[in-house]
């Protein structure tokens, strides 16, 4: 009655078969969509409308504590962070196009949706909060650095320069809106080019816009499919494609879809692994029995 | 029991052995910096490149590099081949030593090291995240890997009749060892199974960032065969590292059988990758001839060369060829996980990393540490295989100064 070693070798070979025909089956199934919150909040940028004054960048700092970036053009006496980092949560960009065009561009937090930096979180320090904010816990992250690596837009940054470092974000001033308040670079915007609102309301507002104005406008809401969609939403000048800007093009499905569906379709209820264990465990032991046997032959 | 195995003799104090101690002196030094200063100062990673070669070479090739005791493993207990039991020991040996020293880069590269704690902790998980996986199988598999490898500490200890405590719990830790080791083995094959697949799994969700020709839905099963290949090659190449310097007989034999299994993985890796890019309509990349498509070709260059050395059994048989297969095996699954991990790796315009010296010195010093632990655990418990049962302790001479 006791399985043959080309028995032990069939059940390893079948198993083998049957996980490599879930995964593709479950990267085949229709992909799990998350759906925002129903009270999920958003940012809706009109790049047509800002002057780049950078009220919002300062403001964002105040509002958040955070402290001026004078190191990068040799000792400016000024304010002038050159991207988005460990001080900065909010920043506007310059886009200059060859015929001359130049649009401005607001960068900070995405507010995914389904997040990719949230989907990598070992023990989620970053996760979706209320509201659908993307909030980060101080108390929980071990600084292992995967949502930055993650996230598409690059949007978390690491204190690089602290023995005690964090990752800084934009949280969507949530300290703010607990009080009842607004983000505050939206309160900031002389120009109202950055609007604070429910997602639904932006969205529609935003498609309103470019049905008003088509000529005025890109004809894309970036962020409503996007990655998945996003609860900033962009706005763009009529020709000026979002790549321009700096938005990935990121196609309609959310970025953690393919590396959730194979961890899924692998580690389903953990049944692969242990059935993979018990067929090892089984294989040891006959290894281990056979050789016990020999070596007692030998004595 | 492992009636074949034997320390080596010799003092332990060799000049090699004071070079790597300084080296290793070194490194410290360079960690203690980084835990006063930070990350930024003392390394060349930045917010474009917040991982760099601690995570790309130290954890990702070096515990492919150490996956010897796995792939080993794999042979004598799963497909129940007990003539590779000599080579076990040496195998798990370097095995451990790998994993707990990347285990040990992580610490030093994460920033927010006195949370590491809650990982553990089943409540916090987010088990949608591919590095918890890894995480928590590393952190496993180092204790497995340790518990594999205590019958060779044990069989000295309850020798030690000078200390009738230590004899005695040893000889009861050993019997209850006897009895679970099976449990031990078969997780010891399980978990790099799956943390060394779910290496390449870390890499699925860089959709926009990783280059085509590297991304694709199969870098779990490119990572899971690397690992077996690289894993074969490095106990190839210390065992006759550990031959050459001890003097030991060669076990030329055996390794050539392992030599073939190589070539079939090796052909294994090349036709999924190449199929892979067939498929997906993404072989034009690797015409452009640009950086990216040199950096492959050289990848492929390296998997195929051995393959078609190894493809001879006359060949295989002849320690030097075997040698050469071994270090372009070893070369090559390191280019593609380096290449997979930072070179393919594209954060956008404008970011740019390369490791700074303090950086490397680090990963220097860690190599260093595990060259001492080697010689050391080698020269004191019973690793390395006699090739004759007659064989005693202390019987084989070295002849040189390692």
């Amino acid at each position: 009655m006791s399985p043959t070693r080309r028995s032990v070798l069939k059940g390893i070979a079948s198993a083998a078969t049957l996980a490599a025909t879930g995964v593709p089956k479950a990267i085949a199934s229709p992909p799990r969509r998350k759906t925002p919150p129903a009270d999920a909040v958003g940012l809706l940028y009109d790049a047509t409308r800002c002057i780049g004054c950078q009220a919002c960048v300062v403001k964002c700092k105040e509002a958040n504590g955070l402290p001026p970036d004078t190191g990068t053009p040799r000792g400016a006496m000024y304010d002038a962070p050159d991207d988005l980092n460990a001080k900065t949560k909010n920043i506007i960009k310059l886009y200059k196009g060859e015929d001359g065009r130049t649009s401005f561009m607001k960068a900070q937090c995405m507010h995914c949706v389904d997040p990719a930096c949230a989907s990598v979180c070992m023990i989620s320090a970053l996760h979706k909060g209320p509201r659908g904010i993307v909030e980060w816990d101080p108390d929980k992250c071990v600084g292992c650095r995967y949502c930055m690596t993650a996230c598409p837009f690059n949007v978390p940054k690491y204190e690089w320069n602290t023995a005690f470092p964090k990752i800084v974000k934009c949280e969507m001033c949530r300290h703010l809106l607990a009080k009842g308040g607004i983000p505050a670079c939206v309160a900031a915007c002389p120009r109202e080019a950055v609007i604070f609102g429910g997602l639904e309301t932006l969205r529609s507002d935003a498609k309103g816009r470019i049905a008003r104005e088509p000529k005025k406008y890109f004809p894309k809401v970036y962020g409503d499919t996007d990655g998945g969609g996003t609860q900033v939403l962009y706005l763009s000048a009529a020709g000026i494609p979002f790549g321009k800007l700096g938005l990935p093009d990121l196609g309609d499905d959310p970025v953690p879809e393919l590396s959730e569906s194979l961890t899924h379709a692998v580690y389903q209820g953990f049944i692969a692994p242990v059935a993979l264990y018990g067929i090892l465990g089984f294989a040891v032991y006959r290894s281990w029995r056979s050789q016990r046997l020999g070596e007692g032959g030998e004595k | 029991m492992n009636p074949h195995a034997s320390a080596v003799s010799g003092p332990i104090l060799t000049r090699f052995f004071k070079v790597c101690l300084a080296v290793f002196a070194m490194c410290i030094l360079v960690l203690a910096w980084r835990f006063v200063v930070g990350l930024g100062p003392t390394t060349g990673m930045n917010d474009g490149f917040p991982w760099g070669i601690w995570i790309a070479f130290d954890v990702v090739i070096g515990t492919a590099l150490a996956c010897g005791g796995f792939s080993v493993a794999i042979l004598c207990y799963a497909f129940n081949n007990g003539k590779y039991h000599p080579l076990i020991r040496p195998a798990v040996l370097t095995s451990a030593l790998g994993y707990s020293l990347a285990g040990a880069s992580v610490i030093v590269d994460l920033g927010r090291y006195w949370n590491v704690w809650r990982i553990p902790l089943l409540w916090n998980w987010n088990r949608n995240s591919v590095l918890l996986e890894v995480a928590i199988c590393i952190m496993t598999y180092v204790v497995v890997l340790w518990i594999e490898l205590s019958p060779a500490f044990l069989e000295v200890w309850e020798k030690q009749e000078k200390f009738p405590l230590l004899c005695r719990a040893a000889r009861r830790v050993h019997g209850w060892l006897n009895r679970y080791l099976i449990a031990i083995l078969a997780l010891g094959i399980l978990l790099p199974t799956m943390h060394q697949s779910s290496l390449g799994s870390l890499m699925l969700i860089m959709v926009s960032k990783l280059h085509k020709l590297w991304h694709t839905p199969l870098l779990p099963v490119l990572f899971l065969s690397t690992a077996i290949l690289m894993g074969y090659a490095a106990v190839i190449f210390e065992s006759a590292l550990a031959d050459e310097v001890f003097d030991r007989p060669r076990e030329t034999k055996l390794l050539a059988s392992m030599s073939g299994i190589m070539v079939v993985v090796l052909f294994f890796f090349l036709g999924v990758r190449l199929v892979d890019l067939a498929l997906r309509g993404r072989l034009g990349l690797i015409a452009r001839l640009d950086f990216y498509s040199m950096m492959f070709l050289l990848e492929m260059v390296l998997f195929l060369a051995p393959a078609l050395l190894l493809l001879s059994r006359k060949r295989r048989e002849n320690p030097g060829i075997e040698l050469i297969s071994a270090i372009m095996m070893m070369l090559a699954g390191s280019l593609y996980r380096f290449d997979t991990f930072l070179v393919g790796f594209n954060p956008g315009p404008g970011w740019s990393y390369f490791p700074t010296i303090p950086e490397m010195m680090v990963t220097i010093g860690f190599v260093a540490f595990e060259v001492l632990a080697y010689l050391f655990i080698v020269k004191q418990f019973p690793i390395l295989h006699t090739g004759l049962p007659s064989q005693t302790f202390g019987a084989v001479t070295p002849k040189s100064s390692v």
